[in-house]
């Protein structure tokens, strides 16, 4: 096997593939993807794009607060999008508030990601008590909801160490949090697929070979596996970052001083009816274009990937 | 090399491979829960079982080509597949060159694993769809051979698709590039590569176009004068039993019913399951006997029948072979029969 010619091989079949074809022929795609690129690259480079940095308290002027946005009277025009109540720049804000909910939605998903596909490869390739047991124990997950989990764990927190230290550990908290409550969505599916594959001949093949369980699993198994993992994992990113805005909202998730775009929209809610519409509005309209996004992405992937309509 | 690794533990004369009394029930009950039913107002706990193979006797010697035919159902595969250790026997044993092989744990079975290997009946899934022909037969070198230099473990694949007539410089293609008659030549080159001395070939040609059927046994059959292979051959093809086997066990509802030489289950079939199989083979002969009709359907392997399981369509049965489960003897000609009515002369 020369090295050149895998990759090479790799990028015909690409190229090739029913992927891209069906990528090229669908508008929505289309967009959804430039629209998800564009939301991420501006959420990644937020450091260096944004206007102000909103971490910082020593450029937020007080008596700036609550200025409307460029196309109302009264704007300021250092300021595009207004400022909320605490005299920060909303742009800038939205900018760090797409990049926290984006951290958590992807953070949240790799870890329930990484604990259900290891749960359902074993439930699945082991069976037995194994299985019985971890199946179990993703129904006694399943059955409390998220939010009710992630509000009894932040609240407990925020008890026991104080707000200061919430605050502090909110990211990795609120990963943890909303990645162990969705390991079962990833668990049942993996453990479906693992059903499918064990019964084919080439898992005997590999056994009678002598390869270890583990290599099974994951070197043979989890491969063929992936196409299903794939798209739970678009779906399941908008509801973690949904989640995530869900929490801030009930003011369990990111504190106001690093704000996400959920928290954004709840420190702009008290401001609603007194005419300060755009602080909840503006980084709502972010939040529904960035899930929608995820969402219609992940729709066509699984027609896409859908083995009764293409086998692949 | 292979050759005097495999007989510095026995003399050649003791057999590859034994198995005894083995039996493999599946259960077809699910689990606790599922198992307790009221029965006249009383909770019971009821099991129900297929029993696959009840009681199977095989001994295979070096150097043989052991056929092992059947209708769908009779357990033949499950044979195979608990030899392979792919199941768990429900009871008996299986040794290989003399030692228990049944009971060992995935790594004490690993020596095992590079001297016996097995060929599958699906050749469009026994290869993953995700790895090349080059990763798929490295994989069993590598493990088998951890000290091979890359080199070394190349050369092999390269040695390996030559002799299976695969181009070698396929390797870096998928499976599904290719045909069927291809898939299951590249399945034989991963079961060699790791030279073993025994191969379980569990209905290898029957997924196959019959016009390839004949290239894959042909290649089976070199591979076996080439390097002194031993096989155990799954098939219901009595066609390719005559060519390929030099001795043939019948099974019949998961027990063997017949073993004998190839030349002498054709010529003098014992056991009237036996006769009514052979008379089934379409021949162009004229003068060939009176095609045998049996009665009835194979019974449920679930409600095994008592005594031998043949008796409910067997035209010589009495009372004996109702009670009575038959047991293998050996009869003049050197074959192995289990049955009651040739044991006492009542038929020949």
């Amino acid at each position: 096997m020369n090295p050149t010619s895998a990759p090479a091989g790799r990028w015909t079949r690409f190229r090739d593939s029913y992927l891209l074809y069906s990528f090229k022929r669908d508008v929505i795609a289309q967009l959804s993807l430039v629209a998800f690129i564009l939301l991420l690259g501006v959420a990644v480079l937020a450091p260096w794009l944004s206007p102000t940095d909103p971490y910082d308290l020593t450029t937020i002027d007080i008596m700036a607060s609550e200025l409307p946005p460029f196309w109302i009277a009264g704007s300021d025009e250092a300021y595009v999008l207004g400022t909320d109540a605490q005299g920060r720049d909303l742009l800038s804000t939205i900018l760090y508030g797409a990049r926290v909910s984006l951290i958590i939605g992807f953070g949240a998903v790799a870890l329930q990601a990484t604990l259900g596909v290891c749960f359902g490869l074993l439930a699945g390739y082991l069976g037995g008590r194994v299985d019985a047991f971890l199946m179990r124990l993703a129904d006694i997950q399943l059955s409390f909801s998220t939010l009710m989990v992630a509000i009894v764990v932040g609240a407990l927190v925020k008890a026991i160490f104080g707000g200061d230290t919430f605050g502090a550990y909110a990211v990795p908290l609120l990963v943890v949090i909303i990645g162990l409550a969705e390991w079962p969505q990833y668990a049942r599916t993996v453990r479906a697929s693992v059903l499918a594959e064990k019964a084919k001949e080439y898992v005997d093949a590999a056994r009678v070979m002598g390869l270890s369980s583990r290599r099974i699993m994951f070197r043979h198994i989890l491969p063929n596996t992936l196409s299903p993992i794939f798209v739970i994992s678009t779906v399941q990113v908008a509801n973690a970052i949904i989640s995530e805005a869900a929490l801030s909202f009930l003011g369990l998730g990111m504190p106001e001083t690093q704000p996400s775009l959920g928290s954004l929209i709840k420190s702009g809610f008290d401001y609603l009816q007194s005419g300060s519409w755009w602080i909840t509005l503006i980084p709502g309209a972010v939040l529904v274009m960035l899930v929608l996004v995820i969402n219609l992405l992940g729709d066509w992937l699984r027609d896409v990937l859908n083995p009764r309509l293409y086998k692949g | 090399m292979n050759a005097t690794e495999s007989l510095r533990h026995s003399d050649a004369h003791s057999p590859l491979l034994e198995v005894r009394g083995l039996e493999k029930h599946f259960s077809l009950s699910g689990d606790f829960l599922e198992q307790l039913r009221f029965d006249k107002g009383r909770l019971v706990r009821r099991q129900e079982y297929v029993h696959a193979i009840n009681g199977v006797d095989l001994t295979i010697q070096r150097g043989e080509a052991l056929c092992v035919v059947g209708e769908s159902g009779c357990g033949k595969s499950t044979v195979a597949r608990t030899v392979m250790g792919l199941l768990k026997p429900s009871a008996g044993e299986v040794r290989y060159d003399g030692e228990r092989i049944d009971d060992l744990s995935t790594r004490s079975l690993l020596p095992y694993r590079r001297r016996m290997q097995m060929i599958f009946q699906n050749p469009y899934a026994s290869l993953n769809p995700r790895m090349t022909i080059q990763e798929t037969l490295e994989e069993p070198i590598r493990l088998h051979h951890p000290q091979w230099s890359r080199q070394a473990i190349r050369d092999k694949v390269h040695e390996v698709m030559i002799s299976v007539g695969v181009a070698p410089d396929w390797g870096n293609r998928y499976g599904h590039e290719f045909s069927g008659g291809q898939r299951q030549r590249i399945a034989i080159a991963r079961a060699l590569a790791v030279d073993p001395e025994f191969i379980v070939a569990d209905e290898p040609i029957s997924a196959l176009d019959v016009s390839i059927q004949a290239q894959v046994l042909n290649l089976l059959m070199e591979a076996r004068q080439e390097r002194h292979l031993t096989y155990l051959f799954i098939t219901h093809d009595l066609a390719v039993v005559e060519h390929f086997g030099t001795r043939v066990a019948v099974m019949y509802l998961g027990r063997v019913c017949e073993i004998a030489d190839t030349a002498t289950l054709f010529a003098h079939p014992r056991h009237p399951y036996t006769k009514a199989l052979m008379s089934a083979i379409p021949r162009l002969e004229d003068d060939r006997p009176q095609h045998i009709r049996l009665e009835g359907e194979v019974p449920t392997p679930v409600h095994l029948p008592s005594g031998c399981v043949f008796h409910g369509r067997c035209p010589h049965a009495n009372e004996r072979c109702r009670r009575e489960i038959p047991s293998l003897i050996t009869t003049d000609n050197g074959a192995q029969v289990a049955c009651h009515a040739i044991e006492e002369d009542r038929i020949s």
